[in-house]
């Protein structure tokens, strides 16, 4: 959605989705109609009225989208297309660290991109730099997924993808709203970029927002925080969700609340690589801003769906499917007995901020920045058990 | 809450939102105000009457474990005690009133608090002959995705005044300790203060501002609570045994006017 269309109407909208007051915004391949709705169309009178004011380019914009979405609806049909010309997609691509010399990303599939963040916690000197990010590259188009905890991250990501292609970058998906996987969003506006997100991370992401941009810009300090400004999803999504970067589809599903209450997970089907985003750590110790029982529901249930790879919002740039998963899912697991333990003995939270998890110290970077943070919440959730 | 005690919350919390934010560096000494406002600038003792328990750091600044004792010796005369978290956008966390199911030993109350910034916390317990006992302590905010927001708001919405209350007879005849109670409320605690210029999106208020526990027929305590208050209120609180068929029943009003109720599963002695 063009950012210069009225603010409130796209709050309005953003707002009925979130709340569930008025229509709710269904899944984008159900049908036409509802595909429209998805992307900000709205078929009543005041809807139309508004898409008229837009200008002739943003529109134009719009309804290419649409019917690139609506193309793709026949998704089997789709993805052979989308398999067919990705061969020759790639071959047009040269290898990532030749073209960029920084090899401030890998390629970790053919045409899918990463970056790798540092295991740290935001400070001047590592600019932001603390989480990973990565994009996807089509025939047509460019999808972003996550940029990174500062406005200089999300650029340099965007030179990285200059280096490989011309192609624009319709696509910024990011994975949750935490600040080292949004600040760099600002990089990437442009009129017609669709920010899409978890329909929840509006909600979310505006009732932080201020603390967000306050906390952070002490901790990376002035440098590094230049540009920074929450760029709120334009696109919520509320159910599986194909987008076609042009041959190429990626699936953005929306997961109950885990990691947080807004983790969207990214599918690209080509390579059957998904981004994980903060549902997956890998040494960097885990961080718990939703529910600890929901993240092991989850965790659970996407282990059993095969992947070729998976990228994870923190560790490596891959890591192999389930198995990458097994440290994280044994932190949460033995934090979980730890807590449910001393509960049933009539212990405090206190208790459980200074004991639970302990076992664990020894494998995890930055376990002494989040553990007891996250035996905080676990046990304000598990003593309503 | 009386009226009067409300316009304390609401007063402070437009007084102390109209400074500026503190910084980790300098951070305003805003007590002499609040000094002043919530408790007429009387004199203040501190002679061990009140004892607090709070972290140095507050690893998650939205749940922040804070305990207050009143040591036995000082119980017998105790009538209420205040907690105020100096920096917070509404100060005067919670405001305590003891009655006669309360016990004559170590009185305890803890809960879980919302610490906005890097703060004083002043605890004051007033005694039924007038005079103030207080303690602080100093409580560095966590940084980093800490949040004063929902982690799950449809979850804790979907729930809101379910209780869960035990009570723990506990062995008062040989260490001479109370018998100890928990309670536990559903609620969002919505401070209205979470608001979003940029996309006109906010939330109204809607907290508890009352809560009753008895024991029996006998009122142990009554809680005036403002915003500080953390989500899914969690306090636990010592009481005076009394009869084996004795429940802890809680009763608790939020900004909605809405009335929770609840009763312990297990006898209250």
């Amino acid at each position: 959605m063009p950012d210069h269309m009225d603010g409130k109407s796209r709050s309005t909208s953003v707002l009925a989705q979130t709340l569930g007051s008025g229509r709710r915004s269904p899944s984008v391949c159900e049908s036409r109609t509802q595909t429209r709705e998805w992307l900000g169309f709205r078929a009543d009178a005041e809807g139309a009225k508004r898409q008229n004011r837009n200008t002739s380019a943003s529109s134009t914009s719009l309804r290419n989208l649409a019917l690139a979405l609506e193309t793709l609806s026949a998704d089997r049909r789709a993805l052979l297309v989308g398999s067919a010309s990705l061969a020759t997609a790639t071959l047009l691509l040269p290898s990532a660290s030749r073209a960029t010399g920084t090899a401030f990303v890998s390629e970790v599939a053919p045409g899918v991109f990463v970056h790798q963040g540092v295991h740290a916690l935001f400070a001047p000197d590592n600019k932001g730099n603390i989480s990973n990010a990565g994009f996807v590259v089509g025939n047509d188009s460019v999808a972003v997924i996550d940029t990174g905890g500062s406005v200089i991250v999300g650029q340099q990501l965007h030179d990285a993808i200059r280096s490989l292609t011309d192609r624009p970058v319709r696509y910024v998906i990011n994975t949750h709203m935490h600040p080292d996987h949004i600040f760099g969003n600002a990089a990437f506006k442009t009129e017609n970029t669709v920010f899409a997100a978890h329909h929840k991370m509006a909600r979310g992401l505006a009732a932080r927002a201020g603390r967000y941009l306050e906390r952070n810009k002490d901790l990376l300090g002035e440098e590094a925080f230049r540009g920074i400004e929450i760029v709120m999803p334009n696109q919520g999504v509320e159910a599986l969700t194909k987008l076609d970067l042009g041959g190429r589809i990626l699936e953005l599903s929306p997961q109950k609340t885990a990691h947080t209450d807004n983790d969207l997970t990214v599918r690209d089907v080509a390579t059957d690589t998904v981004f994980l985003g903060d549902l997956l750590f890998s040494g960097h110790v885990p961080t718990i801003d939703g529910s600890i029982r929901g993240w092991i529901a989850v965790m659970d249930q996407l282990a059993s769906q095969p992947a070729a790879r998976v990228v994870p919002g923190h560790g490596p740039a891959s890591l192999d499917w389930p198995s990458g998963a097994d440290p994280l899912r044994h932190y949460l697991t033995t934090l979980a007995t730890d807590i449910r333990a001393l509960i049933k003995s009539g212990k405090t939270i206190s208790d459980a901020m200074a004991g639970a998890g302990q076992s664990e110290k020894n494998a995890w970077q930055l376990f002494d920045d989040y553990n007891a943070r996250n035996a905080s919440a676990a046990f304000a959730e598990l003593e309503w058990e | 809450m009386t009226s009067s005690l409300k316009t304390v919350f609401l007063a402070l919390a437009a007084a102390v939102l109209a400074a500026p934010a503190p910084f980790a560096g300098e951070i305003k000494d805003v007590w002499p105000d609040l000094h002043r406002d919530v408790f007429q600038s009387r004199a203040l003792l501190e002679d061990g009457g009140i004892v607090m328990e709070a972290p140095d750091r507050a690893e998650d600044a939205a749940l922040t474990p804070i305990t207050l004792r009143v040591p036995s010796e000082h119980a017998a005369n105790a009538k209420k005690v205040t907690l105020v978290i100096d920096h917070n956008p509404s100060p005067v966390a919670f405001e305590v009133t003891f009655g006669p199911a309360a016990g004559t030993g170590d009185r305890i109350i803890s809960t879980r608090v919302r610490v906005d910034s890097y703060t004083d916390i002043h605890a004051v317990m007033e005694t039924n002959d007038g005079k103030l006992h207080m303690t602080k302590k100093f409580v560095k905010a966590a940084g980093g995705c800490s949040a004063p927001a929902l982690k799950d708001p449809d979850a804790i919405l979907a729930e809101i005044g379910k209780m869960k209350i035990t009570a723990t007879a506990g062995d008062g005849s040989t260490t001479g300790a109370l018998p100890e109670g928990q309670l536990m409320i559903k609620h969002p605690q919505y401070s209205g203060l979470q608001t979003n210029q940029a996309t006109g999106y906010w939330i109204p208020f809607k907290y508890i501002t009352n809560m009753e526990v008895k024991r029996g027929s006998d009122v142990v305590f009554t809680l005036a609570g403002g915003i500080s208050i953390s989500e899914d209120p969690n306090i636990r609180f010592t009481y005076a045994p009394g009869n084996p068929s004795d429940m802890i029943e809680v009763t608790a009003t939020d900004t909605d006017n809405r009335t929770m109720k609840g009763a312990s599963v297990s006898k209250g002695s």
